[in-house]
């Protein structure tokens, strides 16, 4: 890996900012140059969301990422927005509980996760984020559990250290899901 | 004996002022309190814009000259720099503290600020040459309303003791004046009182001085003193407006409703 | 070497300066520079210093002008139309030789203009922003870890030539996180025996001033004012060089245009064209001497802005018009992109220049 581009997109709230930033602190942890950058202002109170992660084994140049190698979308108006700026033999992850068309990319590789609908059903509610960076990270063969163990730890705060556990399992249940 | 001498906190040098202005006055007065209190050592005087402007060459305290209504705020950021070990005050005219420093003001009275403001109220702008005041009296003639305050085109005087009344913050606002013995005698121990309150930690104390501009006003000094027994004590009426400490918690002369 | 932690830009700023030994800040709400506010509210009052948020940009400068007049590291914070209020603050500070250091996340204008990034107040910066003949020192950062190290270098700065610093970032660099380590060694503060501390009956009083109402003293205050200018001018500009030794054509980018620029110039040289990057760190002083060096093999100089055209005018100063300049830019919150600058390398490298 040279350098990767990874735009997480959806509603605000759906905690894209912070899956993008455990990927960061994984990224970090594993000796790699990362940026991690949000849209901010008022669209983050509701409207699209997104945020650019950069991985790369040189120094990181501009931090926008423009056209992704890796798509995570997780509502129809991002994958409406993003899907045609993602590389050619890119990767697209979709919540397919909240998208229901498919994506239309022939050149592309796309991974369908009712991520929404898994954490309703494994008590996990509000963590489709992280059901979707399990798939993300086994896909990419990059599921290294020590890392992201000590990633979660450096994004969660003490405070709330009972959610350590359930990101974890969130996290997991992507890693197995299988279409 | 010596029964009268210049106060150790004001520098042996001719004040700028015009005659018969009570600007020295007041800066006698700051001066014996700080004396009298034993605080020049700590103290840290905010100079104005305005005629008052040179008040840094007068006290022989460390002193600041700030921008033009931002004496509050620079005070906020001195006292906050040494809480403990500094004495604050700010003196400032009418121009300064009731028009472009409102915002300033109010918001250190709010903040209940630990600092002395001394506000020399004689409703008109002196240093240039007497245009009208936030606290030009209606119909009053300066050199921008010349037929006279016309309430209808510039609206009303900004009464400050009254209007900072309001608020829960501060902790003393008294309205002085300086036109005769027994006045000056009061507006001393006001003015001690508002340095005391620092002292003892109580918080934002200002006192509001009805002072005279003979220059602008076009009166003999002494004409000038009678004036503000006339016109400026009726529409601003002298006393205490609040002291928390004593329980008097709102304007006393607002009539019962 | 410390631990590297993940951390906005404007964070970075906030730890840094605390790090640098600054107790007292006080600011306004804008955005995009929040964070540094809301990180100075949560740890300030357990460091016992001051976090007071002002009623207003103006007040919050006037405060900062406070404590530096009490001879303590001070900063405030703010985004380009704050600043534009406390402009009256800053030509106050420069006539009180008072340090203190302020921020600049800058975002489109002009006006209320819009919240996403820009650069478009390098000349407001540059030139002072307020009255009077006056500089300010002004570091542009490109990355959170110089977000750090120029605070701490800004503070150094201030102190060092009783003036302003300032850092002049914007919305992207300020909203990314990147990692970052607090492994610096910092300058204390020099002995500041002007400030206004109370004269404790052991000295004369100390004035804080930027009123003179001689015209023959305060022209010589200005005179001597702008030696020490030329002094900073003279040691304390600063580049940094990306493949410029023998580059045909090179651009000149700060800030985030930079970190677009880099990517731009990278692809350039892959597909054979000899591009460089200079990016001024300090846009006052700005580095002219780095200029003129490379103004002699150079063919064209591209300055990459998120502005209409401003420090363009700098690099066509520095050069002295030796080489043709030409402008790359977006504006209004829009950022360009490494195409957009790769292809103006081709452009010029096609059209060949001088």
């Amino acid at each position: 890996m040279a350098t990767r581009e990874f735009l997480f997109a959806g509603f605000g709230g759906q905690g894209l900012l912070f899956s993008g930033k455990v990927l960061a602190y994984k990224g970090l942890i594993e000796d790699k140059n990362v940026s991690w950058l949000p849209s901010y202002g008022p669209e983050m109170r509701g409207g699209t969301a997104n945020c650019s992660v950069i991985l790369s084994d040189e120094p990181v140049g501009a931090p926008i990422v423009l056209t992704p190698e890796v798509l995570v979308a997780m509502n129809l108006p991002s994958l409406d927005k993003y899907e045609n700026t993602v590389r050619k033999g890119g990767i697209i992850l979709v919540d397919s509980s909240l998208i229901e068309r498919k994506v239309e990319r022939t050149d592309v590789d796309v991974y369908y996760v009712p991520a929404t609908k898994l954490a309703d059903e494994n008590g996990a509610g509000r963590l489709a984020n992280m059901i979707l960076m399990g798939k993300l990270l086994s896909v990419l063969d990059e599921y290294n559990e020590e890392t992201v163990s000590k990633a979660l730890e450096k994004c969660i705060s003490a405070r709330h250290a009972d959610m350590l556990d359930l990101n974890r399992k969130a996290m997991e249940i992507g890693r197995n899901y299988a279409e | 004996m010596i029964v009268f001498e210049r106060p150790k906190s004001l520098i042996d040098v001719p004040l700028h002022y015009c005659p018969g202005c009570t600007h020295g006055i007041v800066h006698r007065l700051v001066a014996e309190a700080i004396d009298e209190l034993g605080i020049e050592g700590k103290t840290v005087g905010i100079a104005p814009v305005g005629c008052s402007v040179m008040a840094y060459d007068y006290f022989n305290c460390d002193m600041i000259e700030a921008a033009h209504g931002r004496a509050p705020a620079v005070a906020t950021g001195v006292k906050r720099s040494d809480p403990d070990n500094l004495i604050v005050f700010t003196y400032q005219g009418d121009g300064d503290l009731a028009s472009i420093g409102t915002a300033e003001t109010v918001h250190a009275a709010a903040r209940n600020e630990n600092i002395t403001v001394i506000f020399i109220n004689n409703a008109i702008y002196g240093m240039t040459g007497g245009q009208m005041a936030p606290t030009s009296l209606p119909g009053q003639v300066t050199q921008t309303s010349p037929y006279g305050r016309d309430v209808n085109l510039c609206g009303y005087p900004v009464k400050i003791c009254e209007m900072l009344s309001e608020l829960e913050g501060p902790e003393y606002l008294e309205r002085v004046t300086v036109n005769s013995v027994k006045n000056v005698r009061n507006a001393k121990r006001a003015i001690k009182k508002a340095f005391q309150n620092q002292i003892d930690g109580k918080g934002f104390s200002l006192i509001e001085v009805i002072s005279s501009c003979p220059t602008n006003w076009g009166m003999t000094p002494k004409e000038a003193l009678q004036w503000i027994d006339d016109k400026m004590i009726p529409y601003y009426p002298l006393g205490v407006y609040k002291d928390r400490s004593a329980g008097i918690l709102c304007n006393p002369n607002k009539e019962e409703k | 070497m410390a631990e590297k932690v993940l951390m906005k830009g404007n964070e970075a700023i906030a730890e840094a300066a605390i790090q640098a030994g600054c107790r007292h800040y006080f600011g306004y709400p804008i955005t995009p520079q929040t964070e540094i506010a809301a990180y100075m509210a949560k740890r300030m009052p357990k460091i016992g210093g001051t976090f007071l948020q002002a009623e207003s940009e103006i007040a919050a400068i006037n405060m900062v002008y406070g404590v530096a007049s009490a001879g303590k590291r001070v900063m405030t914070s703010s985004s380009s139309p704050g600043i534009s209020l406390k402009s009256e603050g800053l030509s106050y500070l420069a006539g009180a030789d008072l340090p203190a250091l302020v921020v600049n996340a800058q975002r489109g204008g002009p006006g209320l203009g819009g919240i996403q990034p820009s650069q478009s107040d390098y000349f407001q910066a540059t030139r002072g922003g307020g009255h009077g003949d006056y500089h300010m020192i002004v570091l542009a950062p490109s990355s959170v870890q110089e977000m750090a190290q120029l605070t701490i270098r800004g503070f150094e700065l201030a102190d060092e030539y009783r003036m302003t610093a300032m850092i002049l970032a914007d919305g992207t660099i300020g909203q990314m996180m990147e990692p970052v380590s607090f492994d610096f060694e910092i300058k204390e503060a020099p002995a500041k025996p002007w400030a206004t501390t109370g004269t404790k009956m052991a000295r004369p009083h100390n004035v804080i001033n930027s009123l003179y109402l001689n015209a023959e003293l305060l022209e010589k205050t200005n005179i001597e004012r702008y030696q020490k200018y030329a002094l900073i001018e003279e040691k304390e500009a600063l580049a940094e060089e990306y493949m410029v030794e023998d580059a045909d054509i090179i651009i000149a980018a700060f800030g985030i245009a930079a970190r677009v620029s880099k990517n731009a110039v990278n692809e350039a040289r892959a597909s054979g064209i000899k591009a460089g990057l200079i990016r001024p760190i300090t846009l006052w002083p700005f580095p002219k001497a780095v200029f003129a060096k490379h103004a002699d093999h150079a063919k064209q100089i591209i300055s990459v802005e998120l502005s209409m055209g401003q420090m363009i005018e700098d690099v066509q100063l520095a050069t002295q018009c030796k080489v043709p300049v030409s402008l790359c830019y977006r504006v209004g919150g829009m950022i360009p992109t490494p195409d957009q600058v790769y292809q103006a390398i081709v452009e010029a490298n096609e059209k060949g220049g001088k």
